[in-house]
């Protein structure tokens, strides 16, 4: 299965690959993020590959360390063929000011939430995504938790029934 | 035969406030209302196992509208914190509320943005009940405990949005 | 006389009592006929993948017991089992045995629970009664282990917590002599029960490419016909020894869920007795200075280990660099810890693939244009633990 993908990155998406590596048995192609949705589709439409679903996207966030030079954010799309029983891992590298990235919904109905997620927790932007909203965190809240310049035990305690008239501490 | 035979006749001297708290105590009736882990404790806790009809206590309310004592079982979240209030204001008078497990009482290992740091923050709280999450036994223990403090109420106690305070 | 057909909107929860947990979902009914439906989640939002990046890989873990609280061996053990990826750890012979069997005594108790729930939602409300009967003594081998009812944190990085107690054996035997007495009574009142099937069969149906189309997994995957279960297909902590059947259903509904969950707990019980009747003897814990929690007896009377133990409880380890995914099998479907290292002793990202969330997804298709009642078997049939969809 390994030689198949690496063969079918070298035949149809040369350009569009940036690396490839291995950790630990993982195996994952990083592609430039313009070039993602085209892989996708490739990718699902690929009769020998058998590379039906897709599994999980996530997102990583570099900032304050070396990786940070190759862009900011990380967008991993975990994907598995069934019948070949392989896993493998496409990752997608965004700069940090303008986070970008083509949506897959219309490949993968399942995808639908999880870019919800990643845009909820790290606020990266699917384009054409269909509705793309909150998910997770309460609607007062501003920002992007996930993000690492986004303090952990910071409240926002902001509920409209107490905004001017904050509870007393009973005695 | 029974003791209903004997009361008609009888006399009981007693003052309005035990009669009223007597009654009160063996009638409490929680709302049927989980958040996360402790809930299932709780479900545990009116499973036959542990059978908190023991103590009069095992009709679930689905509607806060008919229920007086609100288990807040598990971790508020910030999105879920108006819910909770909302729930409480809906219930009517006289209410108690028993804060269940450390994520409610102290926001417990999640100190965090997502997390309220404590229930006691949106709604007058009893009974804090500590643990991760508590074991039905000590639930148990939180509403026999609340139960005792009930006793000790008034119907001249004025009772207010943020507790109740003796007049 | 107006003749216009008007739909009316109706909210469902966030409390509600047959929802299992915070969910809320907004109907868009025409009549009794669900026009759209759209789940709202995060009324438990957490924040537990960003605090597990703020803790040592030790400390992360018991964060991961509070996602799916139906299942916490299945949460430890995928975190452990990713951690021991990333620092390249074998773990001894009888470590993977006990996992095993405690990965399926896992899976039992969150079936049971499954199964109570989800009847007592159709209307039958005794087997909420009768399946916490049966839980309650696996949270007594819980307790017996981790030494807390619920969240355990019994599987550590690189073993367990303590040797596994001395009546463990005995204890497991009289449960899956237990289950499998109770499962006889479970389907007498189920199986052919009239009012059950007709409130499970050919609702909430979603075929085969659907379910791969929408990311399912699990039960919900399996259900459509599907045989696809990690433990067969990538087996992790040794499932390759043991001998059990991937149950699969045929047409993809809530009843067809139904029998494979039932099917699932006999064959766990299968699995069970398997690992203990192989259970080899040996250490409980990998030998692993540094990385490894020395065991406790030892902390207290050898000095090296105290060092080591002190060393690991204060700064940690430092991991190598990369990312590392680690799925497994889990009652919900397929649970997966993605860590991503940056080289110090905390990691940088810890994602959790939620199953329970991704199956919830599919919600609106399985109940759009079906009617109302619907919902609450299609809720129910799915599998969900609020604290796992919203973390």
């Amino acid at each position: 299965m390994e030689s198949k993908l690496r063969e079918f990155f070298n035949t149809n998406f040369k350009d569009s690959l940036v690396k490839e590596e291995t950790f630990r048995g993982d195996l994952s192609f990083f592609v430039k993020a313009e070039d993602l949705y085209a892989v996708c589709e490739a990718l699902l439409d690929s009769h020998e590959l058998q590379v039906k679903l897709l599994a999980d996207i996530t997102s990583v966030d570099w900032l304050h360390t070396d990786e940070e030079k190759d862009g900011r954010f990380e967008v991993v799309y975990n994907l598995y063929s069934i019948p070949n029983q392989f896993r493998f891992f496409i990752k997608v590298r965004l700069s940090g000011d303008d986070p970008k990235v083509k949506t897959v919904t219309d490949l993968w109905a399942g995808a639908n939430w999880m870019e919800r997620e990643v845009w909820d927790l790290m606020g990266i932007e699917f384009v054409g995504h269909p509705n793309l909203t909150k998910i997770l965190t309460a609607d007062e809240l501003d920002g992007h938790p996930l993000r690492k310049d986004f303090p952990l035990t910071w409240e926002q305690p902001k509920f409209t029934w107490n905004q001017n008239d904050p509870p007393e501490v009973i005695k | 035969m029974g003791i209903e035979e004997k009361i008609p006749d009888s006399i009981i001297l007693t003052s309005l406030d035990k009669m009223v708290n007597w009654a009160r105590k063996r009638s409490m009736w929680p709302l049927g209302f989980g958040l996360a882990c402790c809930a299932i404790e709780m479900i545990s806790t009116f499973s036959p196992h542990f059978d908190l009809a023991r103590y009069g206590m095992e009709v679930m309310r689905p509607s806060p509208r008919q229920a007086d004592l609100m288990i807040v079982a598990g971790r508020v979240s910030m999105k879920m914190a108006p819910v909770v209030k909302t729930l409480y204001e809906q219930m009517p008078n006289p209410k108690w509320v028993i804060s269940m497990g450390a994520c409610a009482s102290c926001g417990g290992v999640f100190n965090n943005y997502a997390i309220l740091q404590g229930v006691d923050r949106i709604i007058p709280v009893d009974i804090f009940v500590p643990g991760c999450p508590p074991r039905p036994e000590q639930l148990m223990d939180g509403i026999l405990k609340l139960q005792e403090k009930l006793e000790k109420e008034s119907l001249k106690d004025e009772r207010t949005e943020w507790g109740r305070k003796t007049v | 006389m107006s003749t216009e057909s008007k739909t009316i909107t109706l909210n469902m929860g966030p409390q509600h009592p047959s929802t299992h947990g915070v969910l809320r979902v907004i109907l868009e009914l025409d009549g009794e006929t669900v026009v759209k439906a759209e789940p709202v989640l995060g009324y438990l939002h957490t924040g537990i993948e960003k605090t597990m990046e703020s803790k040592l890989y030790y400390k992360a873990l018991p964060c991961t017991d509070r996602m799916d609280y139906l299942a916490p061996m299945s949460n430890n053990l995928g975190y452990s089992l990713a951690v021991e990826k990333l620092m390249d750890i074998e773990v001894p012979e009888k470590v993977k045995w006990a996992r095993v069997c405690l990965a399926e005594l896992t899976r039992v108790n969150s079936h049971l629970v499954w199964l109570g729930t989800h009847a007592l939602d159709i209307g039958a409300m005794s087997m909420l009664l009768y399946t916490f009967r049966d839980r309650e003594s696996i949270i007594d081998v819980y307790e017996a282990c981790g030494g807390q009812r619920m969240m355990t944190s019994y599987i550590r990085i690189g073993g367990l917590a303590h040797d596994l107690p001395v009546d463990f054996d005995k204890r497991v035997r009289n449960i899956i002599k237990q289950v499998e007495n109770g499962l006889e009574d479970y389907e007498t009142l189920l199986t052919n029960n009239e009012i059950f099937i007709n409130r499970t069969k050919d609702v909430a149906v979603i075929s085969a490419e659907d379910a791969i189309n929408w990311s399912l997994t699990g039960p919900m995957l399996r259900g459509s016909g599907i045989k696809h279960d990690l433990r067969k297909a990538n087996p992790y902590t040794g499932y390759e020894n043991f001998d059990f059947e991937v149950c699969v259903g045929k047409k993809g509904d809530a009843y067809d869920r139904y029998v494979l969950r039932v099917e699932e707990i006999r064959q766990s019980l299968r699995i069970m007795k398997q690992a203990l009747d192989g259970m080899p003897e040996g250490p409980y814990l990998a030998h692993v200075p540094g990385v490894v929690l020395p065991p406790k007896e030892d902390v207290l009377y050898k000095m090296e280990s105290m060092i080591f133990h002190f060393k690991i409880i204060t700064e940690g380890f430092k991991s190598p660099k990369g990312a590392v995914y680690q799925a497994l099998e889990s009652p919900k479907g397929e649970i997966g810890f993605y860590i991503n290292s940056d080289g110090t002793n905390k990691p940088n990202r810890v994602r959790v693939r939620p199953p329970s969330m991704i199956n919830l997804g599919s919600l609106p298709k399985l109940v759009e244009g079906r009617m109302f009642s619907d919902v609450i078997t299609a809720i129910g049939s799915i599998d969900i633990v609020l604290g796992e969809v919203d973390r």
